[in-house]
């Protein structure tokens, strides 16, 4: 917009400065131009998100460099004894790989389904999800291991009680997370394989018609969770 | 959909209509309602449901104080129940609740020109859990050890130990499933607030021609997404070291003379988690009030709000001020001496944007055309009793003088004038000035201005000898002042004053009760615009507004909130969807 309208009817040249961020941002009907109501709220969910995630892992911090009990080695704790020897962070590794390759095919989706292909967007979508139940299906693995090890919330056999406490809470609410895309993959790709956003279907709940770009803000979550495991990972694994 | 050329002066419309969803039977009409307006009177009742549970509790609290030992059902451990469930049920399930769920869910919609929020059903399941919130709350209260009185902040490691009441019991785990409930369910309309504003106006609803009460609840909304999450990682937390036996709060500690299990928590980290959410809190409260306070001081003043562009930014910039601010709350927990002063530095430079307020809201009043309606009493009872709270805040900012008077009746006073009273007289100013949009009838005049002085002349003779006692040293939430020296004869019959006052208010909020109900069908019809104002939910094609708000077309917006008496217009207000230039209106360019 290169000018602003007021009420008289003719427009008045542009603020620049200070003035003309805040006239950009405030500007009228939309401050996002184009940008959807659902893809804004995603946003908007997933800046709160991160503040959930940035909590936790600042407890996480907080817990771990207050401790005066020595902190289990992660370097050990996380290695997985294959063929005789002992690969440290090697199952997490794989973890990591197989969730940000899940980002991979989420990116080709929602390039699909741009191009309203079903078909693929819907497969896509699909080996998105299977990527990701494969990640959670690794999670009980390691979790069912510590468990066996001895490894408890309240407490391990190596060190500080929070170690416990913390991965059990981090990693239980991101896979929580990663399963709730789970679901919601499964539920979007059914729509797209139908071909409900070609159809005007009505949603079931909300009486509503959807449409591709349903596709992408789900992406948005997906690749947020991503992200945060990242982080995870840098801090609880790497640390 | 979307048309491309603008045709005199009117901007192409860029958002597209979207299908409203329109209910079927009387249970998605009035139940199960995917309407904004019909949720926000959901949300507001069930708010006042549960806040006169809290008024109760705190007749109850006075009863104690006022008369020790005349009551025997008021042991200690009631005492701390019903002070820990007074102070969480005033400041979440109903303050919050009542300014975004109730105010926020009627007026944003109307307001921006919009039909209803962006996604109505999310909406409404963001109803229903805080129900469900409100229900496992209130659900404590039954259980066995009854609810929890570790006190509002739910500190560490006595909330859930076995000496604090429900510390052992469900009281404390119903709390916090509580909490957590109302941070998911608030997330889910929260978005839908913010959201609305951000993408969803009308044509010509520039934000900067935002009523400044929508500017109030959208910061606030900000705020709550943003802080809320602390609270939700702090209680998840605490209900593990509760459930599970782990340590994240709790340090090696003995009971009772036997070692607990819990070994190497910080109860700090708590204080600092709960504060970070507990600061915005405040003016997650105080914020609706300061938009909607300018509102009605603007419209019954019948002048434009003086500065509008300083209002918006003094609330942006208090909403942003009040993140770093948090250990203010924390003083006395200890802390380096750098980061006390930072923390007073930053809390002292929130009164700068906040004093533009006040000044403003004087200066709008200045040669005003002052109509003293019941709406514009509690305008000016909030400016009063704000400024009265605001200025002890400037005492407990400062670590020097805030640590002897911490833990004091002192403290007390301060935050129940500056974020009980003061948003409760804008919750009630709101609701004389609205009550005629939602129901179509006016409130009893009479009625409303006996509740009017009763409750803010009482609320003065509550809370001013507070001051006092907190100064002589009279230290808060002790059951049993009686044997303490401090406790001379005379603060002994302040006490006692001060509660007869607390039975006096609160029955003036009886009256309010019955009038709120009795003027739906017997209140005088209002019209569709009782206070010639200028903002879009007075200028709705019927009273109440039908679902879908306005008419077959959204109203589209010609100039900003407050052209109230603009030299040379027919009228005294022009409506904002009303095109046509009156004459020097004194809209921000």
């Amino acid at each position: 917009m290169a000018e602003t309208l007021t009420h008289i009817g003719h427009t008045e040249p542009r603020p620049t400065g200070w003035r003309g961020i805040a006239a950009d941002w405030s500007s009228d009907q939309r401050a996002f131009k184009n940008v959807s109501w659902g893809k804004a709220m995603m946003w908007i969910f997933l800046l709160s998100d991160t503040f959930i995630f940035g909590c936790f892992l600042l407890s996480y911090m907080t817990a771990r460099i207050s401790t005066r009990v020595p902190w289990p080695n992660p370097s050990e704790v996380f290695a997985l004894r294959i063929g005789g020897s002992d690969i440290p962070l090697i199952l997490i590794a794989i973890m990591t790989f197989v969730l940000i390759s899940s980002s991979g095919t989420m990116a080709m989706a929602v390039n699909f389904g741009y191009r309203h292909d079903r078909r693929k967007t819907a497969i896509l979508m699909l080996l998105t999800a299977a990527l990701g139940a494969t990640f959670v299906g690794m999670q009980a693995f390691e979790w069912t291991k510590l468990i066996t090890e001895g490894v408890r919330p309240w407490g391990n056999p190596w060190g500080a009680a929070q170690f416990g406490s913390c991965f059990f809470m981090i990693t239980g609410f991101h896979g929580t997370h990663v399963t709730i895309g789970v679901i919601f993959l499964i539920i979007v790709a059914r729509k797209v394989w139908r071909g409900d956003y070609d159809l005007g279907r009505r949603g079931f709940f909300t009486s509503r018609t959807g449409r591709y770009e349903n596709v992408e803000i789900m992406g948005l979550y997906w690749h947020f969770v991503d992200l945060v495991w990242v982080f995870i990972f840098a801090f609880f694994y790497l640390w | 959909m979307v048309d491309i050329t603008p045709a005199d002066g009117i901007p192409p419309a860029e958002v597209a209509e979207v299908e409203l969803y329109h209910p079927h039977s009387w249970w998605t009409k009035y139940v199960f309602s995917q309407d904004a307006k019909v949720i926000a009177v959901q949300y507001s009742a069930t708010a006042t449901a549960i806040g006169l549970v809290a008024l109760v509790l705190s007749w109850l609290m006075r009863l104690q104080l006022g008369f020790p030992g005349t009551f025997d059902f008021i042991t200690p451990e009631a005492y701390y129940q019903f002070i820990t469930m007074h102070g969480m049920i005033m400041v979440i399930y109903l303050l919050t609740a009542l300014f975004l769920g109730g105010f926020g869910n009627y007026l944003i919609p109307l307001m921006v020109g919009a039909r209803d929020m962006v996604f109505p059903y999310v909406n409404m399941l963001s109803y229903w859990i805080y129900l469900l919130a409100v229900l496992v709350l209130v659900s404590s209260f039954f259980a066995p050890g009854g609810p929890t009185g570790a006190g509002w902040t739910l500190y560490p490691p006595q909330a859930i130990m076995s000496g604090t009441p429900g510390g052992q019991d469900w009281g404390i785990i119903l709390m916090l499933s509580s909490l957590i409930l109302f941070i998911i369910g608030f997330t889910m309309g929260g978005l839908n607030y913010v959201v609305t504003v951000l993408q969803g106006r009308t044509r010509g609803m520039t934000m900067m021609r935002l009523p400044l009460t929508v500017w109030g609840i959208f910061t606030a909304t900000v705020m709550a997404l943003l802080a809320f999450p602390a609270l939700f990682v702090a209680s998840v937390m605490m209900l593990l070291d509760r459930v599970l036996g782990t340590s994240f709060f709790m340090p090696a500690i003995s009971e009772m003379g036997e070692q607990l299990q819990h070994n190497g928590g910080s109860p700090i980290l708590f204080q600092h988690l709960f504060w970070f959410f507990g600061h915005p809190e405040v003016y997650i409260v105080a914020l609706p009030a300061f938009g909607i306070v300018s509102d009605l001081i603007s419209t019954h003043a019948r002048k434009n709000i003086f500065g509008y562009r300083m209002m918006v930014w003094a609330i942006v910039g208090i909403g942003a001020l009040s993140f770093v601010v948090w250990a203010h709350h924390m003083y006395v927990s200890g802390m380096h001496p750098y980061f006390g002063f930072f923390f007073a530095t930053t809390t002292l430079i929130i009164a700068i944007p906040t004093a533009i307020k006040v000044y403003n809201w004087v200066l709008t009043l200045w040669r005003g055309d002052i109509h003293l309606t019941i709406p514009m009493l509690f305008a000016l009872a909030f400016i009063v009793t704000f400024v009265n709270g605001g200025l002890t805040g400037l005492f407990l900012g400062n670590v020097v003088v805030d640590v002897p008077l911490s833990d004091t009746m002192f403290v007390v006073a301060h935050f129940h004038m500056v974020m009980g009273v003061a948003p409760i007289l804008v919750v009630f100013g709101a609701i004389y000035h609205w009550y005629p949009k939602v129901t179509g009838r006016m409130l009893h005049e009479t009625l409303g201005r006996f509740h009017f002085w009763v409750t803010f002349l009482g609320a003065y003779l509550i809370f001013f000898p507070m001051h006092y006692l907190g100064l002589m040293g009279v230290p808060r939430r002790y059951a049993e002042l009686t044997d303490m020296t401090i406790m001379t004869e005379s603060a002994h019959h302040l006490n006692s004053f001060i509660s007869v006052m607390a039975f006096i208010v609160g029955f003036a909020q009886m009256v309010f009760l019955f009038n709120l109900i009795w003027s739906i069908r017997h209140g005088r019809e209002a019209g569709g615009n009782p206070w010639r104002a200028t903002t879009l939910e007075w200028q709705t094609p019927q009273t109440p507004p039908a679902h879908g708000n306005f008419g077959k077309d959204l109203p589209i917006v010609y100039r900003w909130a407050y052209d109230y008496s603009v030299p040379g217009a027919k009228e005294d207000f022009i409506p904002q969807n009303m095109p046509g230039s009156f004459g020097p209106s004194r809209e921000p360019a």
